[in-house]
């Protein structure tokens, strides 16, 4: 195995990005992601990549486009406020069917918030994709190793799919440093695909990469195409993470940096006598219904945690369909929920006793 | 093991370098290690902190609300931060900026003129290391020679002729610490 | 009986034809537009230059949104105003290719003004063919930032005053200070006069990133005879005589054949 290397998040990210063949990078300054980009700078063209300082996210989105339509291994990184830009820019890669990776460090909001760690885009990232009928597959990485791991695998799913691909993180996994096993840098894929651009298309027929088709039933068409593409990845990238009791009175759900703060919690809360397990979706958008179904069944309440205003704890309630209790722990503008509070929180709820009818 | 250490000052004093030399020698002994550091927006002047977990076992949490540990190095840190320091705590001041204490009961703190050590080795700017010195004599993660292996690894080209001072900063650090208790 | 008229069919030769870059897809322009003479000129110079196999389109948004269905390249449609942007992108990825942008005055003038810039200042080896008609046209004819003083559009319903709308906005003049171009040039339509040299500028244009200078870009005045409100040969005469006092005639760089700013071709 490699030697572990300390990085931080935003530079693994970068690195993960360079040794999963990424060649193409374009993005706007804004904290607290600004060591992607700089990374990027230093390092792609080493491997005869291009980094590309864009006017503006709107600019960096769309450039991603064109690249990702040309056939690049391309991804581009930003937080919150940055991302709300590239929404149109999101919705024209969906609706054009190509494939690309967008990195989201999320800090605290709305307006211009601040540069605090947050999970407040929740709903941007898994409902986002600009306007229209298309999402972000939504991928949460809760460690520096994790983002490294998943920021390659974002782009064999967005290139599966022809969908664009969202890593979601915050400040503190960005900007924190842990030890890193890398890879060697693997080579990019081949540009040319049966539906890119460019080249020579003197020998075969001609490609357009479009998001309009004014007939409707062929609009619909596409939309349930995009959606299909969807339900497989429910199937074939769905992905979560479990741990602590196996006989569990309540189960803990978060993902992220809160999971983190939850392992530490659970573990606390089972030595106290408390039997607790945590579910840690890493797939947001393929999200576990089913396994947080069965959970639900068995369990007496379920607690979330999450750094927004009750964003997440949506898709637990909606998987969840009342068969237990689901209560919510959180903070947010850029505060954290310690792990003392969730175990603090953990026993009080132990304390308290009857949650599902008994 | 889990150590969750705190270390607080104000920007350009060396709190977060001298996290990063404890991390990087801490990860080289095959611990599990994090590092995490808050800045205000002001590049220089502004409060500056890091917490780091160190631990043999599942990382978890890289935040903590109680920390073990924390290494404050003027008077605007302690007054921030000393009163959440978890019970039993330890806390190693660097009594040069920081005259004034409060009585804490629960709490052992060790006072090193961290500043006035790093003045007599040649430079004010080594008392991050003198602190850090100090921490590993009293709390042995690492050994001194472990700290300098990492500097030698994370000093920036442009201050590797400050390596051997940052060294004797360490090992004056640990001799204060040693005398200090 | 009645006389014959007899052709001699082996004799018959193609003096005139489609150039090779259009499709056979009928264009939906209204009768009396120039959008289908400025495509047959950059059709014409990219079949002259011997580049379809390797030209990619970049479709804007406007009326001009179908370009993909006309000419037969590689093509691309991108966002309101992004088109330099995407074509950044393409270019970046795959430089051996011919990449340009089709756009208009509401795309390239007002939502993309910031990408058309950039691309410019970043010499963005491109080419940019924009299309001025003074009117947001696919919209149904609002004000569009080149809008002539004076002009009654749907939203200047007693014609574009500086306090409302503000001063039109000449692209060009406020380009050529950019180092990053390498060729830039303001030509029409309007009459048989001008078509020549319009299609001069745009394999100029052209020129210009094939040999790897730089950005290119060549504005040209354009008729919208339908929110104009004017017939088709009116629309013409009023591009000379109010849209070129206001938008006159220049090449304004040409690095192309090392003439510098204001060299051949000023009007």
């Amino acid at each position: 195995m490699s030697k572990r290397v300390l990085l931080r998040g935003n530079e693994a990210t970068a690195e993960g990005a360079i040794a999963a063949g990424c060649r193409f990078f374009f993005g706007y300054p804004i904290t607290p992601q600004n060591k992607i980009p700089e990374y990027m700078a230093q390092h792609l063209p080493e491997v005869g990549g291009v980094y590309l300082q864009a006017e503006s996210e709107l600019a960096a989105i769309n450039m991603v486009y064109g690249a990702a339509a040309a056939g690049a291994r391309v991804m581009t990184s930003s937080s919150s406020p940055g991302i709300s830009l590239m929404q149109e820019g999101l919705s024209y890669i969906v609706g054009a069917e190509v494939p690309c990776v967008v990195v989201n460090m999320v800090r605290g909001g709305p307006g211009l918030g601040n540069i605090g760690p947050a999970q407040s885009d929740y709903w941007l990232a898994t409902r986002g994709a600009g306007h229209g009928d298309g999402r972000c597959l939504t991928y949460a990485p809760y460690s520096v190793q994790e983002l490294y791991d998943w920021v390659g695998k974002a782009f064999e799913i967005a290139e599966r799919y022809r969908a664009p691909v969202m890593i979601l993180a915050d400040a503190i996994l960005a900007q924190m440093m842990e030890p890193c096993r890398l890879r060697p840098r693997a080579e990019p894929p081949p540009l040319d695909k049966p539906w890119t651009i460019g080249g020579d298309s003197s020998t075969r027929h001609r490609n357009i990469i479009n998001s309009l088709y004014v007939d409707h039933d062929e609009m619909e068409e596409v939309n349930r195409r995009i959606q299909a593409r969807y339900q497989q990845a429910m199937r074939d990238d769905l992905y979560y993470v479990e741990s602590g009791a196996d006989d569990p009175e309540i189960l803990v759900v978060a993902y992220g940096i809160s999971a983190r703060v939850c392992e530490t919690a659970v573990e606390r809360a089972n030595q106290a006598g408390v039997r607790c397990r945590l579910l840690r979706p890493i797939s947001l958008f393929p999200f576990p219904s089913a396994r947080l179904a069965e959970w639900a069944a068995q369990v007496r309440r379920i607690l979330v945690v999450e750094l927004s205003m009750g964003q997440f704890v949506e898709d637990v309630r909606l998987a969840v369909e009342g068969r237990c209790p689901v209560e919510l722990l959180n903070r947010t503008g850029g505060n954290v929920v310690t792990p003392e509070d969730v175990t603090t929180k953990l026993l009080d709820m132990a304390a308290e006793r009857p949650g599902r009818n008994e | 093991m889990r150590e969750e250490l705190f270390m607080a000052g104000t920007g350009g004093q060396g709190v977060l370098l001298a996290g990063q030399v404890l991390a990087q020698a801490v990860m080289e002994k095959d611990l599990n290690v994090s590092w995490f550091p808050i800045y205000s927006p002001e590049v220089r002047g502004g409060t500056t902190t890091c917490t780091l977990v160190i631990t043999d076992g599942l990382l978890g949490s890289p935040i903590t609300g109680h920390p073990t540990t924390m290494l404050l190095m003027d008077g605007r840190a302690v007054d921030q931060h000393l009163a959440r320091i978890a019970p039993q705590g330890l806390a190693v001041v660097n009594m040069t900026l920081a005259p004034r204490l409060p009585s804490l009961p629960d709490v052992k703190i060790v006072t090193i003129p961290a500043t006035d050590i790093a003045i007599t080795l040649g430079s004010e700017r080594t008392a991050n290391m003198v602190m850090l010195g100090a921490y590993v004599a009293l709390h042995p993660v690492v050994e001194i020679d472990e700290l300098a292996a990492a500097l030698d690894v994370l000093l920036p080209e442009r201050h590797r002729k400050y390596l051997q001072l940052n060294v004797r900063a360490l090992q004056a650090g640990a001799d204060a610490a040693q005398q200090a208790t | 009986m009645s006389e014959t008229t007899h052709i001699q069919l082996d004799n018959l030769q193609v003096i005139y034809k489609k150039p090779d870059a259009l499709t056979d897809t009928p264009m939906r322009y209204c009768p009396g537009c120039t959008h289908g003479i400025a495509h047959r000129l950059v059709a014409e110079v990219i079949d002259e230059l011997g580049i379809k196999h390797r030209t990619i389109t970049i479709a804007s948004v406007g009326c001009s949104v179908y370009a993909y269905e006309y000419f037969d390249t590689d093509a691309i449609q991108a966002a309101h105003g992004r088109a330099p942007a995407v074509a950044t992108g393409i270019k970046r990825v795959r430089p051996d290719n011919i990449v340009f942008t089709y756009q208009g005055d509401g795309d390239l003038a007002a939502i993309g003004l910031a990408e058309v810039l950039h691309a410019a200042s970043r010499a963005e080896n491109i080419t940019v063919i924009f299309i001025n008609n003074a009117v947001f046209g696919m919209t149904q004819g609002q004000m569009a930032p080149t809008t002539l003083l004076g002009q009654k559009t749907t939203t200047t319903p007693t014609g574009r005053s500086v306090e409302r709308g503000g001063h039109p906005i000449n692209i060009c003049e406020m380009m050529t200070c950019i180092p990053g171009v390498a060729y830039l040039a303001r030509e029409t339509m309007a009459a048989p006069k001008y078509v020549n040299r319009a299609k001069r500028s745009i394999k100029r244009a052209f020129e210009a990133q094939i040999r790897g200078l730089g950005f290119s870009l060549v504005e040209l005045v354009s008729s919208c005879p339908t929110w104009w409100g004017l017939r088709p040969l009116e629309a013409l005469k009023h591009i000379e005589e109010k849209m070129l006092p206001q938008y006159p005639l220049k090449v304004f760089v040409d690095k192309v054949s090392g003439a510098g700013e204001g060299g051949e071709g000023n009007a």
